[in-house]
């Protein structure tokens, strides 16, 4: 029974990482995942706060998932997501006021970002605690995985820096090498995405 | 008057909600792939928002702000931090009102909206607005013009998309590319477009 349990846990998480990933494969979440994503600070900050969010919200959906009425649970659900959304952005504006303005109102935006809804409804109303939140910690890495490489190559080709050091060497700047203004703009984000999903794809492909 | 029109025409072009923001790309990316669905569904966000944005532009400066209840003899009070979970029931409420309103006088409106104005509830480009209305401190005519020209500029993209989608059937897409990722970079490459219009300020 134990030894079922943890290779259940395991497919919960090994799905969520990679053949399931919450971006790329379910095309969940994007909204906030993008305009985060110019700075490699900024989006290691917002997944945190997302796997925070996701991984409560199923726990505590989850423990509560005898007691909640069929026909109101959406309001159920999105109260708990409010509640911890509201908890992630005052811990932020407390301890981390300057990322917490940059990520001005994405971090609200968690509240109607599908990935926590989605998981509440499909995951923690139907599975235990324990692996619901073992469940929503996988998402938030998978979704991180996605923004944290994203916002690797936005800063790298962007601003030339990485998490706010400079890493191309000056010597480049001389022999004529420029930052890529393209990256650091809306557009630019989109494309690194679309390449990504391609990487993704062409990977999964092989490996069958 | 010219500041209006210079707010509408940067929450239309400049500042898209979509196109640069990337708000409400969930539904975007899920019903871009028919142009009457998706004309539908812009209607209908530009419809709420355009209601909700003021609405809830009420409730901030008369109930949350600091100070805000100082008309009940709590000037002290700051409830701003409540703001996420007000708008979000606003947003709900007001998606019922605007449904129960629609089906009572017209029906034809209804049954073309149907299953999209439930969902628009979860739409991030609405609640993006409102929390934008905050952030930039609109003033109330301001919030106005804001929330109708958000709802003008997702309407614009996500129909642009939807039939730039109907041509691009006919191309042909390297195989992992196909589906999500090219909407993607067709995406990226309308708000490179949109982005032309940085320079027009009035």
């Amino acid at each position: 029974m134990g030894l079922l349990a943890k290779s259940q846990t395991y497919r919960a998480i090994s799905e969520a990482l990679w053949q399931n990933n919450p971006i790329s494969k379910q095309i969940l979440g994007i909204c906030s995942a993008l305009a985060v994503t110019v700075q490699l600070n900024t989006a290691i900050v917002m997944s945190l706060a997302l796997t925070f969010v996701v991984a409560f919200s199923n726990l505590t959906i989850s423990l509560l998932r005898h007691q909640i009425p069929r026909n109101i649970r959406i309001i159920v659900e999105v109260a708990v997501i409010a509640t911890l959304v509201i908890l992630a952005d005052e811990f932020l504006r407390a301890f981390m006021f300057d990322i917490s303005k940059q990520l001005s109102v994405f971090v609200g935006l968690i509240i109607t970002n599908c990935i926590v809804m989605g998981r509440a409804e499909t995951f923690a109303m139907g599975n235990p605690p324990w692996r619901s939140f073992v469940d929503g910690v996988a998402n938030g890495v998978g979704y991180g995985s996605i923004l944290i490489g994203v916002a690797f190559f936005r800063e790298l080709f962007g601003s030339g820096k990485l998490l706010g050091f400079s890493v191309i060497p000056a010597s480049f700047y001389e022999a004529g090498y420029q930052d890529m203004g393209l990256m650091v703009l809306a557009p630019g984000a989109f494309i690194m995405i679309g390449l990504f999903v391609w990487l993704e794809h062409a990977l999964l492909k092989e490996k069958k | 008057m010219e500041e209006l029109i210079s707010i509408f025409v940067e929450s239309v072009f400049v500042g898209n909600i979509l196109l640069a923001y990337f708000l409400g790309m969930c539904s975007y990316l899920s019903v871009s792939g028919n142009l009457q669905t998706s004309f539908g569904l812009g209607v209908a966000v530009t419809f709420v928002t355009t209601i909700t944005a003021p609405a809830n532009w009420v409730l901030y400066h008369f109930l949350l702000a600091p100070g805000a209840l100082a008309w009940a003899g709590l000037p002290d009070m700051n409830l701003g931090f409540l703001r996420l979970v007000l708008f979000i029931a606003t947003i709900a409420g007001m998606v019922q009102v605007v449904e129960m309103v629609i089906d009572r006088y017209s029906q034809r409106l209804y049954s073309a909206l149907g299953v999209f104005l439930p969902l628009i509830t979860v739409n991030c480009a609405i609640l993006g607005t409102s929390l934008f209305m905050v952030e930039r401190r609109y003033t109330f005519s301001e919030t106005v013009v804001f929330g109708f020209g958000s709802g003008i500029g997702w309407l614009l993209a996500i129909v642009a998309m939807a039939t730039i989608m109907q041509k691009l059937r006919y191309a042909d897409v390297p195989e992992g590319l196909q589906g999500f990722g090219i909407r993607m970079i067709v995406t990226g490459l309308m708000a490179m477009a949109f982005m032309l219009f940085a320079g027009i300020t009035l």
